[in-house]
């Protein structure tokens, strides 16, 4: 049997904030719920399963919340999982809800990925200290400075292209209403002159920690028709590929899960040179130099070229390759939704409902993400056309 | 739906596991004795999925260093529930239902006795306005139980029933931690523990890990496979739900997750079901809500009263049905996984054996 | 952490943090009646009157937005003796969880019940809540329940709160006991002695330092015994300027990954001897141990790594490792 086609037809996010005091955790979930349910006009009787994904439950101090959030989430008397692959998740959790459909069995699917960081300590939960190890531990960022260091020093990239990818995001996020960040006046000057918090990163090159929550419905070809949809965001490839956090001589810089996955992807989908192919492409950035790194690991560049793309301007909003237009993880990062924003991102932009960062005529867009120690990738294409 | 079946399994569960709590130390000879007993390498396998939990280890992304074992260089099609491994292999079975994999590796893994279980356990109930109270499993469990009790629904003797069953049933299966058998006589005159449950009601806290293989019937290695004159158990029913997180709104006497996933599963004719029953009263919550007949033997294992992987014992009940299929005691078979405070999540696969 | 001279190195861990809350509008209301000393159910869209109030109804999903008061009385409907308390449980002598019932609702909540033994608590018995002396807006605001017998007059509710509680503050405090695999263990031990005993994976040769449970390529244990100098390469690195809850070292510092001479695999660690600004990739370190009385299993028995002064590996040598 060959696998059904599926399409994300309804999409729904939280306003992403540092702290979302104004909603318990049920609450934060059912702001993205019901506005992915009102897009995609159905309600939770139309609701065949519910997938969940979020990152570690250290975070919010709760063991496996979807139990507890049954209810408040439209899961009681229904399938229900929950997904956790690290930073990846909600790319992962997507997938897993796309499978449901693509697997005949189910119609629709509603997927919800989320984050309320502001309960704990983003920091604190990820550096608990293992007993006889050195302490050294700091962070996502203390992890992954050290591979932006490798970076630069591999490519020989100017030191101003990490900052052209915060200013860009962050101006990008202006023309996004969920967008956590609202840095009027980022510029690579500006990027340039904030503290260095680990060293080649930079303050302005960091994510923020954010609260919030992104919801997708996705249905079959068949619910889709009956539905009557006019602009479903076809899934025309998907790919999940893991490897070791470590490995001896593992590259750690352009590591080998996320070019066997791109590969794969781009086999899958028929592209051939996905830099043309590709009208644009939400990537999970949590640091502004893995725009190039990513862009070289996905393909759109040669080892060692990826910063071109990011210098030259095609990764800008009016670029070649328009990259993560709504403002990427840089500008909003609810960690386990993250990855579930860049899918539904890249969905909006084929259904032509992104807005003000809509790229013009969009028709096949990269959903990427990561986590992990870039060691957990799960990415798909969605289109505007359904495949083939 | 394409036909998937049940290849390989294997296991390991201990009281306590003296070793990291990423398990990697148990799931490499997991692996070896399913390479050893398919004759298949991990080349064999197009898609790996594994179930475990953060706060069983006690830290985050425990489930990391567990691919160690696996050897995932290459880099593999992979992905991780944070369930028990029997919800693992449900996304297991939908990727070879996709098309995208002919076969598949799960495995579940936990580390329960790194701390008090019972008490972490009070991390999965409302945060707001039942953790800060730790309500215990144990606890929960007694409420649930004396319910039954008083209404009417099951008595004393009809748990310590369930424990001798179990506990016989158990002596013979060498995983078990909990090895010696059970009068009714003895397990009634056991003092009580938290009343009204006694110890013998209650799972033993077990550390362990499991693993399985399924392929699709048309997967290119099939015909390597080494024991290729084994029954083969083919999954014709797979099915989970799951309850809202209230006690007080739930009726606790009832499982509808349990019953839904039972229907459509399809439970009628199996003749041995091995359920996941952390407590000997949930044993008989399941029986109804999944319609088993009197003369279907109820966990031949000894079930969870014998022992209790967190977050692989569900997928051990799947293997266990799968291995009385194999060695044609049934022609069909169940095996079920709970997860959650007093049954609230419930997932049913049925198989049946199919010769070559 | 265990001094045995064989098996698992063990080690207690904590994982504990107050978590904040944010109750939205459903609990925020409840909690501050109860600051006040007032209970308040939710009326699900079936007519009944649950409490505590659900956000949303278990069965239409719908938000619960009508929220009634009920009494601080009410019925056991079942109950399981606590006879050993945990750490965290509303009392820590004897006591009973109970499915309570209030007064004007119609689904029970979960609870404590104060009695001495088992045999002074039964379904049906008659409960009140006993509040806290201070009320903080959180769960515990009530304390227990305990019998009433019908004639007590009902506890006064407080004056109105000036202000609603939107934030409730839960300490989650969980004790493990950690356990090292067997090649971490030797590993250690042998860090005691201010040796580096690594092991290499019996199939692929590479040498792991700290050894493995599982050779991550391979999939089997490191078995080969390799022992390696406290000498080598920084191969990458970041310098830490960042303070965080929990930190144990003092900001700024290097955290970078040390490859040994002999070794196929750096590890992180703290580089000191020098201005931070001054380390470099391929930079020649040397480990500075710990006195020994001070040394424990860890990894922390080497305090840092300190340049050589020798002069730097080429680029080459190392890009593999990045």
């Amino acid at each position: 049997m060959s696998k059904q086609l599926a399409a994300v037809i309804g999409v729904g996010q939280t306003h992403y904030r540092a702290k979302r005091e104004d909603v318990s955790m049920p609450g934060l979930l059912r702001e993205a719920i019901d506005r992915a349910l009102a897009d995609a006009g159905v309600t939770f009787d139309d609701i065949d399963a519910v997938v969940v994904g979020k990152a570690p439950d250290l975070f919010e101090g709760v063991m496996m919340p979807e139990l507890f959030l049954a209810e408040s989430i439209g899961a009681a008397g229904k399938p229900m999982m929950r997904v956790h692959t690290a930073g990846s998740v909600g790319g992962s959790t997507a997938i897993v809800a796309a499978s449901l459909v693509q697997s005949g069995v189910h119609q629709r699917v509603l997927t919800v990925a989320y984050e309320k960081q502001s309960e704990s300590n983003a920091m604190w939960a990820l550096s608990v200290p293992v007993p006889f190890t050195m302490p050294v531990h700091a962070g996502a960022g203390g992890y992954f400075a050290p591979h932006v260091r490798s970076y630069i020093r591999r490519s020989g990239a100017p030191t101003e292209v990490g900052a052209i990818v915060a200013a860009k995001d962050r101006q990008n996020a202006l023309k996004n209403p969920y967008a956590h960040l609202k840095n009027e006046g980022t510029t690579v000057e500006s990027v340039l002159a904030s503290q260095m918090l680990w060293d080649p990163v930079r303050y302005d090159e960091t994510c923020p920690s954010s609260d919030g929550a992104c919801a997708m419905v996705i249905a079959s070809e068949d619910a889709v028709e009956r539905a009557g949809i006019a602009n479903p965001a076809w899934i025309h490839g998907q790919v999940m590929r893991s490897e070791p956090l470590t490995y001896a001589e593992r590259d750690q810089v352009n590591p080998r899960a996320g070019r066997d996955a791109a590969a794969y992807l781009w086999k899958q989908t028929g592209i051939t040179d996905p830099l043309r192919e590709v009208d644009c492409a939400e990537v999970y950035v949590p640091f502004s130099w893995f725009e190039p790194m990513w862009m070289e690991n996905l393909g759109f560049a040669e080892e060692g070229a990826g910063w071109k793309l990011t210098e030259s301007g095609t990764t800008a909003l009016d670029g070649d390759l328009p990259v993560n237009m709504s403002g990427g993880v840089l500008s909003s990062n609810p960690i386990g939704a993250s990855g579930m924003i860049r899918f539904a991102e890249a969905a909006l932009q084929v259904m032509g409902e992104a807005g003000e960062h809509q790229v013009d005529g969009a028709a096949r867009a990269l959903g990427h993400a990561y986590g992990g120690g870039s060691q957990f990738f799960a990415m798909w294409l969605v289109g505007s056309e359904k495949p083939g | 739906m394409r036909d998937v079946a049940i290849v390989g399994f294997a296991q390991r569960q201990m009281r306590e596991f003296d070793g990291s709590p990423n398990c990697v130390e148990l799931l490499v000879p997991i692996l070896a004795d399913l390479w050893e007993d398919t004759g298949w390498t991990k080349d064999d396998i197009g898609f790996w999925c594994s179930g475990s939990s953060d706060y069983l280890a006690g830290r985050s992304f425990s489930f990391v260093t567990a691919i160690d074992a696996i050897g995932a260089v290459p880099p593999v099609s992979e992905s991780h529930v944070e369930m028990d491994a029997a919800w693992a292999l449900y996304e297991a079975w939908l990727k070879i239902q996709t098309g995208e994999a002919d076969s598949a590796l799960v495995y579940g893994f936990g580390k329960s006795s790194a701390s008090p279980l019972r008490r972490t356990l009070a991390l999965q109930l409302d945060p707001y306005t039942m953790t800060p109270l730790w309500p215990d499993t144990v606890s929960i469990a007694g409420l649930q139980a004396r319910l039954g009790m008083e209404q009417g629904v099951w008595d004393e003797k009809a748990l310590a029933e369930v424990v001798a069953r179990s506990r016989t049933a158990g002596a013979d299966n060498e995983h078990a931690v909990r090895r010696d058998p059970l009068t009714v006589e003895d397990v009634l005159a056991e003092p009580l523990f938290a009343d009204p449950l006694r110890r013998s009601d209650c799972a033993p806290v077990t550390d362990g890990a499991a693993a399985m293989i399924i392929a699709a019937a048309d997967a290119p290695g099939l015909d390597r496979l080494q024991h290729s004159e084994r029954t083969r158990a083919t999954i014709t029913g797979f099915a989970h739900s799951v309850d809202p997180s209230t006690l007080g709104v739930r009726d606790l006497l009832r499982s509808p997750s349990a019953h839904a996933a039972g229907r459509a599963a399809g439970t009628e004719g199996v003749e041995v079901a091995e359920l996941h029953a952390p407590f000997s009263h949930q044993e008989l919550i399941l029986r109804r809500e999944l319609r088993l007949v009197d003369d279907v033997s109820v966990n031949p294992s000894g079930g969870a009263l014998c022992a209790n992987p967190m977050f692989s014992a569900g997928l051990v009940r799947i293997g266990e049905a799968a291995k009385r299929i194999w060695s044609s005691e049934a022609h069909r078979a169940l095996g079920h996984a709970t997860s959650g405070p007093a049954l609230q999540q419930n997932l049913v696969c049925v198989m049946e054996g199919s010769d070559q | 952490m265990t001094a045995a001279d064989t098996g698992a190195l063990h080690a207690d861990m904590l994982v504990e943090f107050d978590y904040t809350r944010s109750l939205g509008p459903v609990l925020s209301e409840f909690m501050t009646g109860l600051a006040e000393r007032r209970v308040l159910g939710g009326r699900l869209a079936d007519g009944r009157v649950a409490v505590p109030p659900p956000e949303y109804d278990p069965e239409t999903f719908t938000p619960v937005t009508d929220l009634v008061p009920v009494a601080a009385t009410g019925e056991v409907l079942t109950w399981s003796w606590v006879s050993e308390p945990l750490p965290g449980q509303p009392l820590q002598r004897p006591f009973a969880y109970a499915l309570v019932r209030l007064d004007g609702a119609d689904t029970p909540m979960l609870h404590a019940v104060d009695v001495a033994s088992p045999d002074d608590i039964r379904t049906g018995l008659r409960v009140r809540v006993r509040w806290a002396e201070e009320t903080q807006g959180r769960i515990t605001d009530i304390v227990s329940f305990e019998p009433a017998d019908g004639s007590e007059e009902p506890p006064a509710p407080r004056a109105a709160e000036d202000e609603r509680h939107a934030i409730t503050v839960t300490p989650v405090r969980l004790e493990y006991d950690y356990a090292a695999s067997p090649e971490e263990s030797v590993f250690g031990r042998g860090l005691k002695e201010g040796r580096i005993l690594a092991q290499a994976c019996p199939v692929c040769h590479k040498v792991y330092v700290p050894p493995r449970g599982a050779c991550p390529v391979d999939g089997v244990p490191t078995s080969e015994p390799k022992e390696l100098p406290d000498t080598g390469i920084v191969t990458t690195f970041c310098i830490v300027n960042v303070p965080f809850l929990g930190q144990k070292i003092q900001p700024p510092y290097v955290s970078a990954y040390v490859l040994l001479d002999g070794a196929d695999i750096a590890f992180l660690h703290l580089i000191l001897g020098c201005d931070a600004h001054d380390v470099r990739m391929g930079m020649r370190v040397k480990a500075v141990w710990k006195p020994e009385d001070e040394r424990t299993y860890s990894l922390e028995n080497i305090s840092h790594f300190e340049p050589t002064g020798e002069p730097d590996a080429d680029f080459e040598s190392y890009r593999r490792h990045l």
